[in-house]
Order: C-alpha cells, then sequence, then structure tokens
C-alpha cells in the first residue's frame, strides 16, 4: 500500500510550508509587503473555517463574516473597557460565536441550497445592522478604538514582524487541524453528505448534527480571526464584516480550491494583496469577486489549486517524455 | 427465527395509497426478494423499512426491536442498511474512502480528536483502513482502492455499494435492484456475491425485476401488486400462484 508514503508526503509538504512560512521574514525586513502578509495570514483562517463548511460538507454560508465581526467585537469591547487578558477574551469570543452558530445551525442548517443561502446571508445582513446600532457598545457606524494590543508578558504584537509570527502560528494550528481533520472519519463523513446526504445518512453518519458541528467549528475560527484582527487594527468599524467581506470569503474559498486547506491559503493570498495590485478599481472590487467567481466555476471548478496540479502534472509529463526520446534516442 | 418483520404497512401519500396494510417477514439467513410490477409499492417499502419515509400506520421491527420510529442515520447502527436503485456513491471519494465511511458506525473518534490526533483516533483510523480493505478483497475490488468512486464503470460502482454496505457489519441488507443496469456477467457475479454475503450470517431482502435472478437465489419471495400484498412462498410457490400469473400477464 503506499499509504504510509502518501502520509508521509503530506506531512512533508506542511512542513516545508510552515518553514517557508516563518522564514519569510528573514527577506522582508521592515518590508511594507510583511503588513499585506499579516492580513494574508487572517484571511488564511477565515478560508479554512469557511471551506470546512463549503468545500467539505457542501453547506453554503453567506453570513461567515458575521462571525469574523463577532469575535472581533466581542474582543474589541471587552479589552477596550476592562483590563483584562485579551487570550482570555478570545477564548470568550470564540466561545460566544460557536455558542451563536451552533444555536441558529440547528434551524438554518435543515435549509438547502438557495435556501440556506438565503438564511445565511439574512443572518449576515442582521449582525451587519446590531454592530450599526448598538451605538453604546459598538460605537455604531464611526466605529471603535482603543483596542488593545495582545501582549505575552513584555513581548507586545505592536509591529508588522511579531503580527506576523502572532497570526502564522495561529493560522499554521488551524491548517493543521483543519488537515488532520479532512483525513479521519469527521472528513470523510463531510464529504459524504456534500457527495450523497441520502447514501450517508444510511451508513449511518448523522448529517444533521455533523453540519450544525462544523458549522460551529467554522465560527469558531472564524471569531478567533476576527479577535485577532481587533487587536491587531486597534480599531474596528461595521464596514469590514458586512455582506461584501462574506462574497469575498466565498470568493477565496472558491479561487483557491473547494475542500483543498492549501487552495484556501492560495485563495486568500490572492485576493489579500489583489486589491493592493488593483487599486485602480476602488469600489468595483466586488464585481472583480464577482466575476472571478463566475470565471473560476465555469473553467476551473477545482480552483487554483487543482490548475496547479494539472500544471505541475503537464509538466512532469512532458519532462518525462523528453527524457523517454533521450532514452530512445 | 425472524430477523426483519412488516406489520400491516400502509402509506398514504395526499390521497393515494400507495400500500396497504402490508405484513411479512423476513427470517434471519434467509434471501428475500420483494417482486411486483411498477407502481407496485416496492420501493416506497424500503423507503419505509429504511427510515426516509414514515408510514401512515403500521410497524417495522428488527428482530425484537420496534424500528418504525428511528431516523435513517440510526438503523445503520442498529445493523440495517441497503444500497440504491440508482448506486448512490460518494462520487468525488476514492473506492477506499467510500467503504472507510460504511464503518462510519463502528468507529467513535469525534471532531476534536480527530483535529488533534489523538493517540485513540490514529489506531481506529488504522482499523478502519484495514477493515475496509479486507471488505474490498471480499468483493474483489482491491485493485481498485485508489480510484475515484465517480470514475467507476456502472457495474463496479453496485459492487462498491455493496462494499460500503457490508463494512457496516449490517444485520439485514436491503437492496433496491442489484441487478439493473448489469450485464448477464455481471448479474452472475452479483448471484454469487449475494450468496456468499448470506453465508457470512447476514440477511438479504432485495428489490428486484430480473426474475431468473429472484426465482434463482431466493428462499422465499413476497410479491406485491398496487400496494397490497398479492402473495408470499418459495420461488416456486409462486411461480405457480395463479394471482401472480395474472397481475404480471393481465387478467381478462
Amino acid at each position: 500500500m503506499n499509504m504510509i508514503t502518501e502520509k508521509k508526503r503530506q506531512i512533508l509538504i506542511f512542513l516545508i510550508f510552515a518553514a517557508a512560512v516563518l522564514s519569510a521574514p528573514l527577506f522582508l525586513k521592515g518590508n511594507y509587503f510583511l503588513n499585506v502578509l499579516v492580513f494574508v495570514g487572517i484571511n488564511t483562517m477565515l478560508a479554512i473555517g469557511l471551506n470546512l463548511l463549503l468545500g467539505y460538507a457542501g453547506q453554503i454560508s453567506l453570513g461567515h463574516a458575521a462571525f469574523f465581526g463577532m469575535g472581533a467585537y466581542v474582543s474589541g469591547i471587552i479589552t477596550s473597557r476592562f483590563p483584562v487578558d485579551p487570550f482570555i477574551v478570545m477564548i470568550l469570543a470564540a466561545l460566544c460565536a460557536g455558542v451563536l452558530a451552533f444555536v441558529i445551525g440547528f434551524p438554518i442548517l435543515k435549509l438547502k441550497g438557495h435556501y440556506l443561502a438565503m438564511a445565511t446571508l439574512g443572518f449576515g445582513i442582521i449582525m451587519y445592522i446590531v454592530f450599526n446600532e448598538t451605538v453604546d457598545l459598538t460605537g455604531g457606524p464611526s466605529g471603535l478604538s482603543g483596542i488593545p494590543n495582545l501582549h505575552i508578558g513584555s513581548l507586545v504584537f505592536d509591529n508588522d514582524l511579531n503580527n506576523y509570527y502572532l497570526v502564522w502560528l495561529f493560522a499554521l494550528a488551524v491548517m493543521l487541524l483543519s488537515i488532520n481533520l479532512s483525513q479521519s472519519r469527521i472528513g470523510r463523513a463531510l464529504r459524504a453528505i456534500n457527495d450523497s446526504e441520502v447514501a450517508a445518512r444510511v451508513m449511518g453518519v448523522n448529517a444533521r448534527i455533523l453540519k450544525v458541528q462544523i458549522f460551529t467549528v467554522s465560527a469558531i475560527i472564524s471569531a478567533i480571526a476576527g479577535s485577532l484582527y481587533a487587536h491587531i487594527m486597534t480599531f474596528i468599524a461595521p464596514a469590514s464584516f458586512g455582506f461584501n467581506f462574506s462574497v469575498e470569503l466565498l470568493t477565496m474559498v472558491v479561487v483557491g480550491g473547494l475542500g483543498s486547506i492549501y487552495g484556501s491559503f492560495l485563495g486568500a493570498a490572492i485576493l489579500t494583496m489583489l486589491p493592493e495590485l488593483l487599486r485602480v478599481f476602488q469600489n468595483l472590487d466586488i464585481v472583480v469577486y464577482g466575476l472571478m467567481l463566475i470565471l473560476m466555476t465555469m473553467f476551473m471548478p477545482g480552483g487554483l489549486i487543482s490548475g496547479l496540479g494539472l500544471i505541475t502534472e503537464f509538466i512532469v509529463d512532458k519532462i518525462r517524455r523528453k527524457k523517454d526520446d533521450h532514452a530512445q534516442a | 427465527m425472524t430477523m426483519l418483520r412488516l406489520n400491516g404497512i400502509t402509506k398514504v401519500f395526499g390521497g393515494l395509497t400507495a400500500l396497504e396494510d402490508v405484513s411479512f417477514s423476513v427470517n434471519d439467513g434467509s434471501i428475500t426478494g420483494v417482486i411486483g410490477p411498477n407502481g407496485a409499492g416496492k420501493t416506497t417499502l424500503f423507503n419505509i423499512v429504511t427510515g426516509l419515509y414514515t408510514q401512515t400506520s403500521g410497524e417495522v421491527y428488527l428482530g425484537e426491536k420496534n424500528i418504525s420510529f428511528f431516523e435513517t442515520e440510526t438503523l445503520a447502527g442498529f445493523g440495517l442498511v441497503r444500497t440504491f436503485q440508482n448506486v448512490e456513491l460518494f462520487g468525488q471519494m476514492t473506492v477506499l474512502e467510500n467503504v472507510m465511511v460504511g464503518l462510519h458506525t463502528k468507529s467513535r473518534s469525534g471532531i476534536l480528536s480527530c483535529a488533534f490526533k489523538l493517540p485513540g483516533q490514529i489506531k481506529e483510523e488504522k482499523y478502519i483502513r484495514e477493515k475496509s480493505m479486507e471488505w474490498l478483497e471480499f468483493t474483489g475490488m482491491t485493485d481498485l482502492a485508489d480510484m475515484m468512486a465517480g470514475n467507476l464503470p456502472f457495474g463496479k460502482g453496485r459492487l462498491l455499494e455493496i462494499s460500503r454496505a457490508l463494512a457496516a457489519r449490517p444485520q439485514v441488507i436491503l437492496m433496491d435492484e442489484p441487478a439493473a443496469g448489469l450485464n448477464s456477467r455481471e448479474t452472475a457475479e452479483l448471484s454469487l456475491l449475494i450468496r456468499r454475503i448470506r453465508e457470512s450470517g447476514i440477511t438479504i431482502v432485495l428489490v428486484e425485476h430480473d426474475m431468473d435472478l429472484v426465482m434463482d437465489i431466493c428462499d422465499s419471495i413476497v410479491v406485491l401488486n398496487l400496494g397490497k400484498k398479492l402473495a408470499e412462498g418459495t420461488p416456486r410457490e409462486i411461480q405457480e400462484n395463479p394471482a401472480v400469473i395474472s397481475a404480471y400477464l393481465g387478467s381478462d
């Protein structure tokens, strides 16, 4: 069986990826690009969270920015007012989002397809209104400021380099745990639900509960990303957590590759850097995202990660053929 | 010993009675065929037994246990699984992974122990993989283990669906038209496989249109017509039953 080598290959890929991520700052010292990569890390967490739900279980969410916002606001509101350890508040924020996802998950995830999309869209909009209207708590549309930076003892996460390592340790952990999950009985059960829910149920997979569980996990990951975001920015406003951002997240997952953890990183990286490159589009960014979604689903439904796979296969094939030609000659 | 017992199953869809007071028993370790013309209610009956539909009245017993109102996902744990007429595979998963899903009820690891790869989970994963390979060997699909299930030819897909159902270590397998779409060689192989499954101690109920197959492998046959039980007996008794003959060939 080639299962041992396959496992080793997976571990090797992750180690190479982690080493590349952790050593990147050595080459980017004092570079503005490091700041962009901090947000790539946050978006990678968010995209993986959504991918577990959309790419694995096949359940759409058009309101995931709400969980991101919830993490940011719970952390922001509490730490800007009370002198508590922000890491403890981060756990609290994750729990809040988790409980909310669990509670709304049961009724919402009974819906399928378009109806699920509508329900999650509605949830996202409601949360956006809550962020805007509870002015006493959130500061309303003008935002919430004075959020402290995270710190461990005297190590304060207030510069790009420290933030980079902070965010990427979280992102790598989320990545590793998600890869483990995807290769387990739970991951298989989720993909089974995606392929044929009725067959999965006949084989004893409790689709209803598993969908709610993965929705909850997804919300928790998003909330942790939100909490990190709040402490790094020290200022948050509702505009970051609206419908547009939910669509952007969806685009990251689809562009990167549904059901691929590394694809989520790729999608997050591209969608985070793209606005920096395409400043000319300004407020038309959502149009660009829409176009990307359409083009990807039409021409590369497996996402860029599958495209990369095809390209490597093509190159390997070419090289092999060349070798064969040489051998023959 | 009765393995599966249906007692007065009635199902009404809107104003239409799809099944009316259907009762029969399936003996432990037997192969029972359910036959009948199109629209007789065979698939509806399967859907009720496997919890996909809820009957209007009547009960289903698995052994001594009344399973009438349990949901589909619970029944696999009780030892009742099924295959589908149209082959419901997990197309984007490998053949091996499909069978591994079959062991879902035989494993326990939750989200956290899977994400953190706790020692128990690693052991369990190894067990799932080994058992699944054994079932692929049983059905002769070892060579195809790494193939995407969606790329399998139809006949192999059928076989995979049966392998996956076996992996759940069921007491009863319900097969909905297992020979539909198979060529004569594949059908012959299927009948051998069904016999081997029975020999391993599993009770089989099948809905089937291929009369040669049904008469060949079934110990007992239930005939449905227009939602009612028309006859029940051994293949020989059924073949000679005048009511069955007229239902199939038309009276007048």
